[in-house]
């Protein structure tokens, strides 16, 4: 998986959505029941174990977050780190494989076959398609005898053989995890199987799996009207930073992708300091953490690779983007902001609250209920990630007959309150509860909780700050909603992207017939 | 209910996850390497398996009153929270044909209008104070009534919730916002190659015009008024309700509660008893034109059967065979083998009370989409032609009842089982019943149920994709004429809001 698009506030709002609300007390004692409950320790290779024992039903989840993502891609290999994500399922040394000693000279012999392939392809004086051809003659030739020594899906069924359960992973443009739950009986069983793969990664099948990774694209971009029109509004508001380019890859770099290179990735960010492994449920720590710490240690140490240098550059211009497609309009305005590092962080989730959560919300009751218009309009306060300065969207999807001049008019009308008035007492409470609320509902489950203790972990050094976040929510005020309203939502700092529905060609629907 | 029968949901979260591992792991592949009998312990069959900790999941209290309404109560106090749900028999299969939409329409406008006392938005203000939430909705053949809220809010809530249930006050202005929303949605459904598929599918097998396929459209939905929402809800309110409660309450006083809100009610009406035909789709090819897509999306479909046939637990090991897993013959062939599409899956689906679908589902680039579906077809024949063997066999147990736990390994998953059950008049100890039979299935049973349903001839195949990518077409599958499916939307006169043309 790749970029998330926004959550939309779905149409008619979840049958079975649930907020809630819980008083301050209630967390002092729930953060003091976790301190009971959580056990951590940083292994000598710098990798961070976390176990929290949740003895609901004989059964664990994990997360493995990586520190990395696709913003971490080299210049030219734009979805590096999720082709890299397809690879770590792919097997070890010893898992997924016949005879590993043989195919690895089967597979170093692709690598050699792939790089003459791409040499030629990029020769400067034009490439010879009689050598392309005999090249890519090799090249196939050199993976099918590669091929001959995998036992396919060998990780995956072994797995899966054993009880997992939502067995997943996701790339973002921030973080790479891996997760899934299983019998806590397999406990040692997982332990080996994901220590190996984090470990011992083997680019086997990797050509293959990287067509793969391009039908994926093919599929969530290409084929995909909100998918087009997002990978145009990013790469039209950044001008510098890495959040602007396709996460799935650009066309050109992701079909170029080498082996090599995936591996490289590896070696600089698989690293123990740069990984957080947790374990919540029934699992004892006492009992687990020795297991863990057995197997997690195999995990090369070294340093946590550095931050990027690159700042995306202040915006000074407003920018506009218009896609004429088939498919019905849809309107997003976007406006720089800073990471999740800002003291203002709070703020932007609140603006976004504000306007956009459930039937109180403004843009639903101005632009849904009251003057309807739009069959949905909401705000999300960071995207596409939040490790760096990001971007704050309003969206809405005009009702038939209204236009996107509308949504913007009636968006810029209640940013524009933002800025002049203070939101009541009542708004602003309700973004407090409701945030207390989500936290304290996530609690009640292994893989939510597993994926949010290893988020912070990784961010903070102190999973703690899940719970003391809310001190910054509880301090947020009036005042500062209007300074970060001001501040941000201006048209210099605004990129537009919309889709305007194009008359379809005439009703053609012959295409069957050849 | 949501029908969530097993192998459409699998198939479903495969098609639609974005995910490295899931759908894309599995790449090449002989297949052959995992029927050699292992030789020595591989490293992991080394790595000891304790016993599971003994584990017995919470049942939910059964309440039975003399009117027929059924409460399950399901004690949870890991949280401060506690939640219900009124589930109403009778649903969109129900509903006049000419006012297809209605169910979806009623079950926005019922929260959204309110009750006499507390009008819909008065109810928003003073339940997000609380952060508490009280909901309705629709389904194919229910509707419900849901709530949630912090212990302390609990009887202001359910009295809230209470009310909404007995005393709605369908509003004009809430049903137009409520048609306009499902407008939006007839409006947009062609812009999703995989939505369009999805329905047409379903249109393909039930019929365009089943209970279990038409579709809502602008004229259909325009018809709805207020009178038809009131009429709907005195008609399915009698219906033998079924009541659950969750969460951090006292149970005592949580049942004298409901005995005095539901006990006093008049004798339940049966519930609605349906006689539907499922004649199954009528074989050839079918083809939409969707020119902004380098993708087809492939469904070759049938009819499927009903969870109460005995042959269920066969079929599901067969599904797992077919296209549950990474080993299956649909991914092995189609992905690994011939690297023809990054999604694929497929089985015959059993839903709770009628027959279920047929569906092998494969998205190959444009100008694969012939060899995509002729390579499906060699798995689908291979299903009755080639004997299943006994790997194949123990890894479809393993896979599935290894992970069976998961079916129970929350309370709020014990109770929406029971539920479940109780709405579809399956047994109580229905899932344990059903795991021994799992685990009882033979070989000769998986062989037994592939001959008696899997019937490749019987199939339809439709294609949505971008006919001048695909090269060569699809007259060259020779499955008979192709046929052209219309899914242009129709224009009634104005839209149902009234507020001017949907674009052209």
């Amino acid at each position: 998986m790749h970029r998330r698009l926004p959550a939309r506030l779905p149409i008619g709002v979840a049958i079975f959505a649930a907020l809630f609300f819980t008083c301050n007390a209630g967390f002092s004692q729930d953060l003091k029941s976790f301190e009971q409950r959580i056990t951590t320790k940083v292994l000598p290779n710098g990798l961070t174990i976390l176990i929290c024992e949740r003895p609901e039903a004989p059964v664990f989840s994990y997360t493995t977050f990586v520190d990395a993502g696709d913003v971490d891609d080299p210049s030219g290999e734009s979805g590096l780190a999720h082709m890299f994500e397809h690879l770590a399922f792919k097997g070890t040394s010893q898992i997924g494989t016949k005879d590993y000693a043989a195919e690895k000279v089967a597979l170093d012999n692709v690598e050699a076959a792939d790089n003459a392939l791409e040499a030629e392809r990029r020769n400067p004086a034009g490439a010879d398609p009689k050598k392309i051809a005999e090249l890519t003659k090799a090249f196939d030739e050199a993976q099918a005898a590669a091929a001959k020594y995998v036992v396919p899906n060998q990780f995956t069924e072994v797995a899966q053989r054993n009880g997992a359960h939502e067995y997943n992973a996701e790339t973002g443009l921030d973080q790479t995890m891996y997760f899934w739950s299983m019998p806590e009986n397999r406990l040692e069983l997982w332990a080996w199987l994901e220590s190996s793969r984090l470990v011992d990664t083997v680019p086997r099948e990797f050509y293959k799996e990287r067509s793969v990774v391009e039908e994926e694209r093919h599929m969530r971009t290409d084929s995909n009207p909100e998918g087009r029109l997002f990978e145009q509004l990013m790469s039209t508001a950044y001008v510098a930073h890495n959040y602007g380019r396709s996460a799935v890859g650009w066309p050109s770099e992701l079909s170029q992708i080498t082996a090599t290179e995936a591996m490289a990735f590896h070696k600089k960010y698989y690293v123990g300091s740069n990984i957080v492994v947790t374990v919540v449920g029934d699992v004892k720590a006492s009992e687990a953490m020795p297991v863990l710490e057995k197997y997690f240690s195999k995990v090369p140490g070294g340093p946590k690779p550095l931050e990027m240098t690159t700042v995306e550059p202040k915006q000074f211009a407003e920018k506009t983007v218009v896609m004429k497609d088939p498919s019905q309009p849809i309107y997003v305005e976007a406006y720089h902001r800073p990471s999740y590092k800002s003291p203002d962080d709070v703020v932007y989730d609140a603006i976004s609250d504000i306007v956009s959560d459930g039937r109180v919300s403004r843009l639903y009751r101005s632009m849904v209920r009251d003057q309807q218009i739009a069959a949905e309009a909401a705000g999300q306060s960071s995207f596409p990630g939040d490790k760096y300065p990001s971007l704050f969207l309003f969206f809405a999807a005009p009702l038939p007959g209204h236009t996107s001049a509308e949504m913007a008019t009636s968006i810029h009308k209640e940013i524009d309150k933002l800025k002049t008035t203070d939101v009541t007492d009542t708004e602003l409470a309700m973004y407090k509860t409701r945030t207390r609320a989500g936290l304290l509902r996530g609690l009640a489950d292994n893989q939510g909780l597993s994926n949010a203790l290893a988020l912070y972990q990784a961010r903070f050094g102190d999973w703690r700050e899940l719970f003391r976040q809310l001190d910054r929510v509880d301090k947020v005020t009036k005042a500062d909603i209007r300074r970060v309203a001001n501040a941000t939502f201006v048209p210099s700092n605004r990129t537009v992207a919309e889709i305007d529905t194009a008359a379809p060609a005439a009703a053609k629907n012959e295409g069957g017939e050849k | 209910m949501r029908h969530n029968s097993d192998q459409w949901s699998v198939f479903r979260a495969q098609s639609a996850s974005r995910f490295g591992g899931l759908v894309l792991a599995g790449f090449f592949l002989l297949p052959l390497a995992l029927s050699a009998p292992a030789q020595q312990a591989q490293p992991w069959e080394k790595i000891p398996i304790p016993p599971l900790h003994q584990f017995k999941p919470q049942e939910p209290k059964r309440i039975a009153l003399k009117n027929g309404i059924v409460i399950f109560l399901q004690e949870d106090h890991e949280l401060p929270f506690v939640s219900g749900s009124v589930l109403i028999p009778g649903g969109s299969r129900d509903e006049d044909p000419a006012n297809c939409g209605l169910i979806d329409i009623y079950g926005q406008a019922w929260r959204t209008s309110g009750t006499e006392k507390v009008n819909g938005d008065a109810m928003d203000d003073l339940l997000e104070s609380k952060a508490a939430h009280i909901e309705t909705g629709g389904d194919v053949d229910s509707t419900a009534v849901s709530w949630e809220s912090l212990k302390a809010d609990t009887d202001q809530v359910y009295d809230l919730a209470m009310d909404l249930l007995f005393h709605p006050k369908f509003d004009q202005q809430k049903l137009r916002l409520a048609q306009q929303q499902e407008a939006t949605g007839i409006v947009r459904r062609n812009d999703d190659e995989n939505q369009i598929a999805g329905r047409e599918a379903a249109k393909l097998v039930y019929g365009a015009d089943s209970p279990y396929a038409r579709q809502p459209e602008l004229a259909t939905i325009s018809k709805v008024t207020v009178a038809d929402l009131q009429a709907w809800h005195d008609r399915t309110i009698g219906g033998k309700l079924l009541i659950s409660i969750s969460g951090d309450f006292d149970p005592a006083a949580m049942e004298a509660k409901l005995r005095t809100t539901f006990e006093k009610l008049p004798q339940t009406k049966p519930n609605p008893v349906r006689h539907d035909d499922f004649a199954g789709p009528k074989p050839g090819v079918y083809f939409i034109n969707k020119e902004d897509v380098n993708q087809s999306n492939v469904e070759i479909v049938g009819l499927g059967i009903d969870r109460h046939n005995s042959d269920v637990p066969s079929v599901a090991m067969m599904n797992d065979v077919f296209g549950g897993g990474f080993a299956s013959r649909l991914f092995q062939t189609v992905r690994t083998k011939y690297g023809l599409a990054y999604a694929v899956g497929g089985g015959l689906s059993f839903a709770w009370d009628h027959p279920g679908t047929f569906d092998a589902m494969v998205m190959p680039r444009s100008d694969k989409t012939v060899e995509a579906i002729q390579r499906t077809y060699d798995v689908l024949n291979s299903l009755v032609n080639r004997p299943f063997t006994e790997i194949e066999l123990k890894r479809a147990k393993d896979n599935i009842l290894n992970s069976f736990l998961f079916r129970y390994d929350t309370k709020d998953k014990v109770l929406a089982e029971r539920v479940r059950l109780e709405f579809y008049g399956y047994p109580a100890d229905y899932l344990e019943t059903y795991k021994a039979a799992l685990e009882k299935v033979t070989l000769a049973d998986l062989n037994a149920v592939a001959k008696k349903y899997i019937h490749p001839d019987k199939y339809a195949v439709l294609v949505v994709g971008n006919g001048s990518e695909i090269n060569p077409g699809l007259d060259a599958l020779k499955m008979g004429p192709v046929h052209n499916v219309d899914i242009t939307i129709p224009q009634p006169g104005a839209p149902a809001a009234g507020r001017g043309e949907a674009e052209k």
